[in-house]
């Protein structure tokens, strides 16, 4: 059944970072081992402020196997990067 | 565990590996790993653990550091000379790292007590520079069933190894029984250059962290030589032997035993 679809996607796991202040490369490795930590599907919603790593997270994310959902900005400095883990 | 800011830091490069990532580093974190010897290449090989955060390592070694050690033994320095190795090296790796536990063992392998110390452990690395401790390690390690990194230094050139009991060869396949005393040239003849156990401690290093990691073709059923000189590496085959007298299908080494200590006291 399709509704029944549509709820087990509702209950995916969600999962907010916040690593405004941090710099390369540890913006990525927090990011990393956060997604680490999550469950095959699980979405991860990351707010950083560090323009470098707006365009290194999306990439090193893809390079292993994650999937890139959005990217925004969501102030003067300030973006919203969110990830689906596909890949253990 | 969670991992601190601190250990964030100090494994950011590997944590940003797919190949290790943080549940990786935790599998180091985790590990126990057994040295033989703490000279020219358990010096390297401890260190580069160290380095990685391979959070037991215990060292087992017999001598005290000499001046005459400093020309390639990283671990010692001008300062702890007439100091057990096991000791100065403890003090160097974890001054290096603090996450790591450093279990010094000074004194002997013998065919009584190396059954009890290997089984506290993940692997076993051999840098020990004699026959008779490098067959009773592999000896105890088939019997045992524990994996052991196994390299060697003469003069310009290494080899290195990684035996996986019963799965890939042992050093009895490749070479049956250590060579009589009368043939093998002592240390002291011999002399090696002092980089070169560098080369090949960072090699057995690489293998550990592989077999730890679970990642990557590790050297089973292989010999990787080194020559400084001629500046090459060779990778020979070794397949197993079935009639091998201790990993073979009729052993006849079926109990440890202790080989005469008379290879490298000449000079
Ligand atoms: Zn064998």
């Amino acid at each position: 059944m399709p509704e029944e679809v549509s709820n087990r996607m509702e209950v995916e796991q969600k999962k907010n970072l916040d690593i405004r202040g941090l710099v390369c490369p540890y913006t990525f490795v927090k990011a990393k081992l956060a997604i680490e930590d999550m469950e095959l599907g699980g979405v991860l919603e990351i707010v950083l402020d560090y323009p470098e790593a707006v365009h290194n997270i999306p990439k090193s994310m893809q390079d292993h196997g994650q999937k890139v959902l959005k990217v925004e900005q969501t102030g003067p400095k300030e973006w919203v990067i969110v990830v689906r883990k596909e890949k253990d | 565990m969670e991992f601190t800011d601190a250990q964030i830091q100090r494994y950011s490069r590997h944590i940003i590996l797919p190949e290790v990532g943080g549940k990786g580093q935790k599998k180091l974190l985790g590990a126990k790993v057994l040295l033989v010897g703490a000279g020219g290449l358990g010096c390297p090989v401890g260190y580069y653990l160290a380095a990685a955060g391979v959070g037991t390592i215990g060292i087992v070694d017999d001598d005290v550091v000499e001046l005459s050690n400093l020309q390639r033994q990283i671990a010692h320095s001008t300062n702890t000379i007439g100091m057990p190795k096991v000791e100065s090296a403890k003090r160097t790796f974890e001054a290096l790292n603090s996450d790591v536990n450093v279990v010094a063992m000074k004194g002997r392998l013998t065919k009584d007590n190396i059954t009890g110390i290997i089984e506290k452990y993940d692997l076993v690395i051999d840098g020990s520079d004699n026959f008779p401790t490098r067959y009773l390690v592999n000896d105890a390690c088939v019997l045992s069933r524990k994996p052991l990194v196994s390299g060697a230094i003469l003069r310009f050139e290494g080899q290195v190894t990684t035996l996986i009991p019963y799965e890939g060869h042992c050093y009895r396949c490749l070479f049956e029984a250590p060579p009589p005393p009368g043939l093998v040239p002592s240390c002291q003849e011999a002399g090696v250059l002092g980089v070169l156990p560098g080369v090949i401690g960072a090699l057995e290093a690489t293998e550990a962290l592989k077999i730890i990691l679970g990642q990557g073709e590790l050297l089973k059923n292989a010999l990787l030589i080194y020559n400084a000189l001629s500046a090459s590496f060779r990778k020979v085959k070794v397949p197993r032997n079935p009639k091998c007298p201790v990993c073979g299908e009729n052993p006849t080494i079926t109990e440890l035993q202790d080989y005469d200590a008379g290879y490298c006291q000449m000079g």
